[in-house]
């Protein structure tokens, strides 16, 4: 069963009392839950912070289903996103997504066997004259990669 | 040529910090706000002519008199959402001049004697909100908000909220229930939210470019604002411009301004041996302009509304001739189609089927009635839902079908790009990707 950690409960109690409304604190609460869980939002993570926050679990599940930020099921190490959007596809991102899909052996959104990556198509991340842009994990954006960059990135991350 | 209002410093990297904006004049116009009545700052923005920056394009000293005279608590939401693909201005100010922001915030807070203030800004911008988290410290230790700030008697709390990931939370409504803490899906208007917006309270929200420019205004007077741009179109803008272009990036300029003067001048012209062929002048949601077009609008509201497409968010994507339209529009389609927020059916059930149209024209698997169909399910689509998150799917793929038909008609009959000759089969594998809100 998941729980949060000292830290991570005191973080949640200040982010209750920090806004006007309780429920304001969920989207905050389940950027703290999912980093300790492994970057994903499992049902007892739910559950916990259901309890923790006492604020019942549907309020919980409306904001976990709604925002693409909060995974839903486990994801690699790296979650490696890949802007596709209009000036990141013109800069050749989707041809990225191609070329690290089939050098990991995976399919957007599946994770290596290793447990290192996920790769997933993101929609525009605002960086478009940089493009094409990635952003790994909840992180400062990469941007200007070709391919050399990427596999270079993908050699480092262990 | 560049006019730098609010670019002017961006190239200091001081600007970043409390006491390098200090010895650029930083606080000194909020100071000078203190001096004038509310009601004095509310006249002299509306007399400047600002509109709202964000897509809109909404008359901000409008907007704030909307407020009803009740007493109730404001709320002043500061809408740092970007997400109109092809725009980076929002996120490019609050890390290069996060302090103007705020300055330009507290200003109208002020104007429209608000306590208590919001930047929300998109989940993905990290640097973003790093950053003006520490401008908002800041400000706070040197008493430019908090209690009785500069003992003008006004008070206000400013604070930062992140998103986590979606487009519709950019509109207004859709804004203030995520902050609520729920599903971003806007509502109707009226109400609107400067009658009842956050927690049901009299709300204004206000683009990032809209607020820092108030600061301006206050700077130079309404009529010397109102000098940049044209009648209906005052002050610089800021134009966010990627694609195919020698040297993308923002550029602050009047309104009204050439955008063939924008495409060669500032962004070094297109790359060597291309040809224009089409532009989307105001992100995405843009209809597209074909290069005769381009080369004859200037940017501002009325040139560009005209030409029945719309400055929007200020985002200039420039496409050249080497660029397959159908292709494009496929990506503009499975983006509208992933950010539907589902409550609202023509928009839930029209993005998706215009994204399988398109998607089966690329697969060479198009009939040639599927051309106009697309039509007919976006002129389905328009003025029928809640938001304007279904016109924005639906007026781009009207003008792409429109202007660019022969492109779609080659690919419907010869199965391939009529630009590239190829079979462009690159969304086949995006099933886990495409996770809709609904």
């Amino acid at each position: 069963m998941f729980q949060l950690s000292a830290d991570g409960k005191k973080k949640v109690q200040e982010y209750l009392k920090r806004y006007e409304t309780k429920r304001s604190a969920i989207i905050p609460a389940l950027y703290i839950a999912q980093q300790e869980n492994g970057g994903w939002v499992s049902p007892d993570v739910v559950k916990h912070l259901s309890e923790v926050m006492e604020l019942p679990m549907t309020h919980i599940n409306e904001v976990l289903t709604f925002y693409t930020m909060f995974n839903k099921k486990p994801v690699g190490r790296h979650h490696i996103q890949i802007c596709t959007n209009v000036s990141c596809s013109m800069a050749g991102g989707h041809d990225l997504a191609d070329y690290l899909c089939e050098r990991l052996g995976v399919v957007d959104g599946e994770m290596t066997k290793d447990g290192r990556f996920t790769i997933s198509r993101a929609e525009c991340l605002g960086s478009c004259d940089t493009a094409p842009v990635i952003q790994i994990n909840i992180d400062d954006y990469i941007e200007n990669v070709d391919k050399a960059k990427l596999d270079q990135l993908v050699n480092q991350l262990k | 040529m560049e006019v730098k209002l609010l670019t002017e410093h961006y190239d200091k990297p001081e600007f970043k910090n409390i006491e390098g904006y200090k010895k650029h004049g930083g606080y000194e116009m909020l100071k000078k706000a203190f001096k004038m009545k509310p009601k004095e700052i509310i006249e002299e923005v509306k007399a400047s002519g600002l509109r709202g920056r964000g897509g809109a394009g909404f008359p901000t000293g409008m907007k704030w008199s909307f407020l009803p005279d009740n007493g109730e608590t404001r709320y002043l939401l500061c809408n740092a959402d970007e997400g109109e693909p092809g725009t980076f201005k929002d996120r490019m100010m609050m890390e290069k001049a996060p302090h103007q922001l705020i300055e330009g915030m507290i200003i109208s807070a002020y104007a429209v004697n608000s306590t208590k203030s919001y930047i929300y800004i998109r989940g993905e911008y990290t640097q973003s909100i790093r950053t003006i988290e520490k401008a908002i410290k800041e400000a706070y230790e040197a008493g430019y908000l908090g209690k009785n700030i500069l003992g003008s008697g006004f008070s206000h709390d400013m604070d930062v909220y992140s998103g986590a990931g979606a487009y519709i939370c950019g509109e207004e409504t859709g804004l203030i229930s995520s902050l609520e803490g729920k599903k971003g899906q806007p509502k109707l208007k009226p109400p609107f939210p400067a009658v009842q917006g956050y927690l049901e309270k009299p709300t204004i929200v206000n683009n990032v470019e809209t607020l820092a420019a108030v600061k301006y205004i206050i700077r130079d007077g309404a009529a010397a604002y109102k000098k940049y741009g044209t009648e209906k179109s005052a002050g610089t803008k800021l134009f966010s411009v990627s694609g195919d272009v020698v040297k993308p990036g923002n550029y602050e300029v009047p309104l009204g301004y050439s955008l063939k003067d924008l495409i060669e001048k500032e962004c070094g012209g297109l790359k060597p041996g291309r040809k224009l062929k089409a532009v989307i002048p105001g992100g995405s949601s843009a209809p597209v302009l074909n290069a005769e077009e381009s080369y004859r609008a200037t940017m501002d509201y009325e040139c560009l509304a005209q030409m029945g497409s719309m400055l929007g968010s200020g985002a200039v994507i420039i496409i050249d001739d080497s660029r397959c339209m159908v292709d494009l529009l496929n990506v503009i389609l499975h983006f509208y189609h992933h950010e539907s927020c589902g409550q609202c059916t023509p928009c839930r059930e029209g993005t998706g089927w215009l994204e399988k149209i398109v998607t089966s024209i690329m697969s060479g698997r198009g009939r040639p009635q599927d051309i106009d169909l697309l039509d007919t399910v976006a002129q389905n689509m328009k003025g029928r839902t809640i938001c304007a998150l279904s016109d924005a799917a639906a007026l781009p793929t009207i003008s792409f079908v429109q202007k660019f038909r022969d492109e779609f008609e080659y690919y419907v009959r010869e199965g391939r790009s009529k630009v590239t000759g190829k079979q462009l089969r690159r969304h086949n594998n995006r099933g886990h990707h495409a996770e809709m809100h609904h």
